[in-house]
């Protein structure tokens, strides 16, 4: 066997080599597949990866953003200048409009991530897509350290913990009935580190949010969270102006911030490489309701 | 595209490369605590996880802080205390990036041991050094085996409570040892762990003085896994033909896989499989421009001077050296179906590599007492978790390997054509 160095592969590279395999097999083996798109890091990685898949063709599925109104606009403007660029065809799931028709109701705290599953659900019946793209990664939380790269969900969405298809070497089985689908997670086994080495590598824009900036924030259970016109200081929180960071980005009235100087790539990878916190624990108010959050919403059909 | 990122800075992206293992052995072996030392001692291990370890083992009363909780991800797992599905974990040092499959080790979830176990460069056995060697030992060793993980680590554990005595581990080695001579393993090694106290784990311990081995984590990182890919048999499955409908990128037809095995270079000659037409590499593109040749794991896109019909589930390899078009195949099949056995006669739909097709069970030779190796002739069907040798006809020629030659072109999963759950997995022993 040869042993030259030319054969080595990095492990980038062999993450990299494993997400686009996954891709082109969706893309050979269903009919109407799209991929999540939130403006999120992870997403903007996932989107690279499937320009990477089907060059010099163009991406050969849509993007959906579901939508839940809460927003940071820096993400809006970039996911509809990446769309534009890619020549992507855009499909909103949007969660105002589907409290506006009554699918769904608005919780009491005002919080909007529970509510964002029915409106996925409906989007993709609305459209037949039979398999969704999904950026989560395995590393982000014990529910989905879990999960297969192909998660089979019935006609309502649900994940089975418990009944899951084995899945071996790298042969997927994506057959469903009509109504059922399946979630597709190319990224399954990337870290957060993995992720800032490809963006840094690969010089990937992501939206400016990601990068230290000053913000007026609050602090609230020991996070720090934006003041905007999805969150208002409560009694006795005093408004603070920090420099900041955010390690993800999901709904504005849910994802906090982290105090950083991390104004560039190479200074993201530091801080993340040093970190002691995972990022969903240090940022995600919506994870911290129970030990098992995470696997209950998946089983309602949550990504 | 406006790049606010400045050049890529020359870190380790480049120069790590990753190892996968599975760990096996039940949860009193210290399975746990010794994914949750490797985790806590290379600074894996973050605060808010180990706090909420430590939240619910106070809770639960538990008298000590249970590393179980850190992979048992599922509710039904913490309250059973037992691992049911493989969990996936993820820690590096500078010299490797890993991926930990944790398997459960119960024989009612040989599947997912399995499954974990086909992608595994490596397997770390636990065994707990006052019981030695047990069924479950055993049948570990011998699944591993079956899907051909290159390299074993039989990890004695818990040698703090045999006084760090050389001759319980030396005894332990030797039975595994010649245990697994009989298995056709890979390589072997073996080491004493405490992994409660850390020892052996990450540097090597003063109360071993005997042992002249490496820690277990210095193995992971220098054990030789380049040589375990097959760079000599070139094995291209097409997975998707690229070809865009556009103005600007005209008459292009590229076909899209990953390389299983080999090396492949523009202007080799190749053959196609099924059709047998021969051609020559025109190129094998990548969105980053082209590249001066192929080889496993890469995913690439191959052009090929001449245009002949090429489809996805068709091989591309060298004329001189192909996989066998074969309608017989001789295979182990490990049964993963609660609910309805193999049986001879039985009809599913079989995936291999990037071809799909059906296939009846012709034939069932023996089924395999995983804990004994002993064969049951007699067998007429094969039940969830049960292994046995079979004989398949598939209704299209697969273009098939011995599974000990090349894990991707050697392996297939069965699919019941009314549920479409995978409900076997192959390992192809003859293909004619």
């Amino acid at each position: 066997m040869s042993q030259t160095p030319t054969y080595r592969v990095s492990h980038l590279d062999a993450l990299e080599a494993e997400s686009i395999f996954v891709m082109r097999e969706v893309v050979a083996e269903f009919e109407r597949p799209a991929l999540l798109f939130s403006g999120g890091k992870d997403s903007i990685v996932m989107l690279r990866l499937a320009e990477k898949a089907f060059a010099p063709a163009r991406i050969p599925f849509p993007v959906m953003h579901v939508d839940t109104g809460h927003n940071f606009p820096e993400v809006l403007e970039y996911r509809d200048r990446r769309v534009a660029q890619l020549g992507l065809n855009l499909v909103v799931a949007s969660v105002p409009e589907a409290i506006e028709s009554g699918l769904v109701r608005e919780p009491a705290d005002g919080t909007r991530n529970r509510i964002q599953t029915p409106v996925l659900l409906a989007a993709q019946e609305k459209y037949r897509f039979d398999a969704l793209f999904g950026g989560a990664r395995r590393d982000e939380e014990k529910a989905r350290a879990k999960e297969r790269v192909y998660s089979f969900r019935d006609d309502f969405g649900q994940w089975d913990p418990k009944n899951q298809r084995p899945e071996l070497w790298s042969l997927y089985n994506g057959r469903h009935q009509p109504g059922e689908s399946i979630r597709v997670f190319p990224l399954s086994n990337w870290t957060e580190l993995d992720i800032w080495r490809y963006i840094a590598r690969e010089r990937i824009e992501l939206p400016s949010i990601y990068y230290a900036h000053d913000r007026d924030v609050v602090v609230r259970d020991g996070m720090l969270y934006a003041v905007n016109e999805y969150l208002h200081a409560r009694d006795g929180e005093e408004i603070v102006t920090k420099r900041v960071r955010y390690r993800t980005v999901g709904d504005a009235s849910l994802t906090a911030a982290v105090e950083s100087d991390a104004d560039t790539v190479e200074k993201v990878i530091a801080e993340v490489a040093a970190t002691r916190l995972t990022e969903r624990g240090a940022t995600r108010g919506d994870d911290r309701v129970s030990e098992a959050s995470m696997e209950d919403r998946k089983r309602e059909g949550y990504f | 595209m406006t790049a606010p990122a400045p050049a890529p800075v020359a870190d380790e992206s480049r120069t790590v490369d990753l190892l996968r293992f599975a760990t096996a052995g039940s949860v009193d072996d210290g399975k746990s605590t010794l994914i949750g030392r490797l985790l806590y001692d290379t600074k894996s291990l973050f605060t808010d996880q180990l706090e909420a370890v430590e939240a619910v083992s106070a809770a639960r009363g538990d008298e000590y802080t249970n590393l179980a909780l850190l992979t048992d991800g599922l509710r039904a797992e913490r309250e059973q205390g037992i691992t049911i599905d493989v969990a996936y974990r993820y820690f590096s040092t500078p010299r490797r990036k890993f991926i930990i499959a944790d398997t459960p080790g119960h024989i009612q979830y040989t599947r997912n041991m399995v499954t974990g176990a086909s992608t595994a460069d490596l397997a770390l056995i636990l065994v707990d050094a006052r019981k030695g060697l047990v069924e479950q030992s055993r049948r570990h060793a011998f699944l591993c085996s079956l899907l051909r993980v290159p390299h074993l680590v039989l990890c004695v554990n818990k040698m703090d409570l045999v006084d760090w005595d050389q001759a319980v581990y030396e005894r332990i080695a030797d039975e595994f040892t010649s245990f697994a001579a009989k298995l056709d393993a890979p390589d072997l090694s073996v080491v004493p762990i405490s992994a409660l106290h850390g020892d052996n784990i990450v540097t090597r311990s003063e109360k071993s003085p005997w042992y002249d081995g490496p820690s277990l984590l210095h193995h992971l990182e220098r054990v030789h896994i380049a040589s375990d890919r097959n760079l000599v048999d070139v094995r291209f499955p097409v997975q998707y033909v690229i070809r865009p409908q556009s103005t600007t990128v005209t008459d292009y037809r590229g076909y899209a896989g990953q390389v299983a095995s080999g090396v492949l270079k523009p202007g080799d000659d190749v053959m196609v499989l099924p059709s047998g037409l021969t051609s020559k590499i025109a190129s094998i593109d990548t969105a980053d421009g082209p590249v001066a040749q192929a080889f496993p794991p890469m995913s690439v896109t191959v052009r090929l001077e001449d245009e002949i019909d090429i489809s996805r589930g068709d091989m591309i390899c060298r004329p001189h050296n192909q996989p066998t078009p074969a309608q017989d195949i001789e295979a182990m099949i490990c049964w993963m179906d609660e609910s309805r056995p193999l049986t001879v006669g039985g009809k599913y739909a079989i995936k291999h590599t990037t071809r799909t097709a059906r296939a009846v069970v012709r034939g069932l030779q023996y089924q395999i007492d995983v804990n004994t190796l002993h064969r049951n002739e007699g067998a007429t069907e094969l039940r969830l978790n049960e292994i046995g040798r079979v004989r398949l006809r598939t209704t299209v020629p697969l273009l098939a390997d011995e599974y000990r030659r090349n894990r991707t072109t050697g392996g297939f999963i069965l699919i019941d054509e009314t549920t479409n759950r995978t409900v076997g997995a192959g390992i192809i022993r003859e293909a004619g």
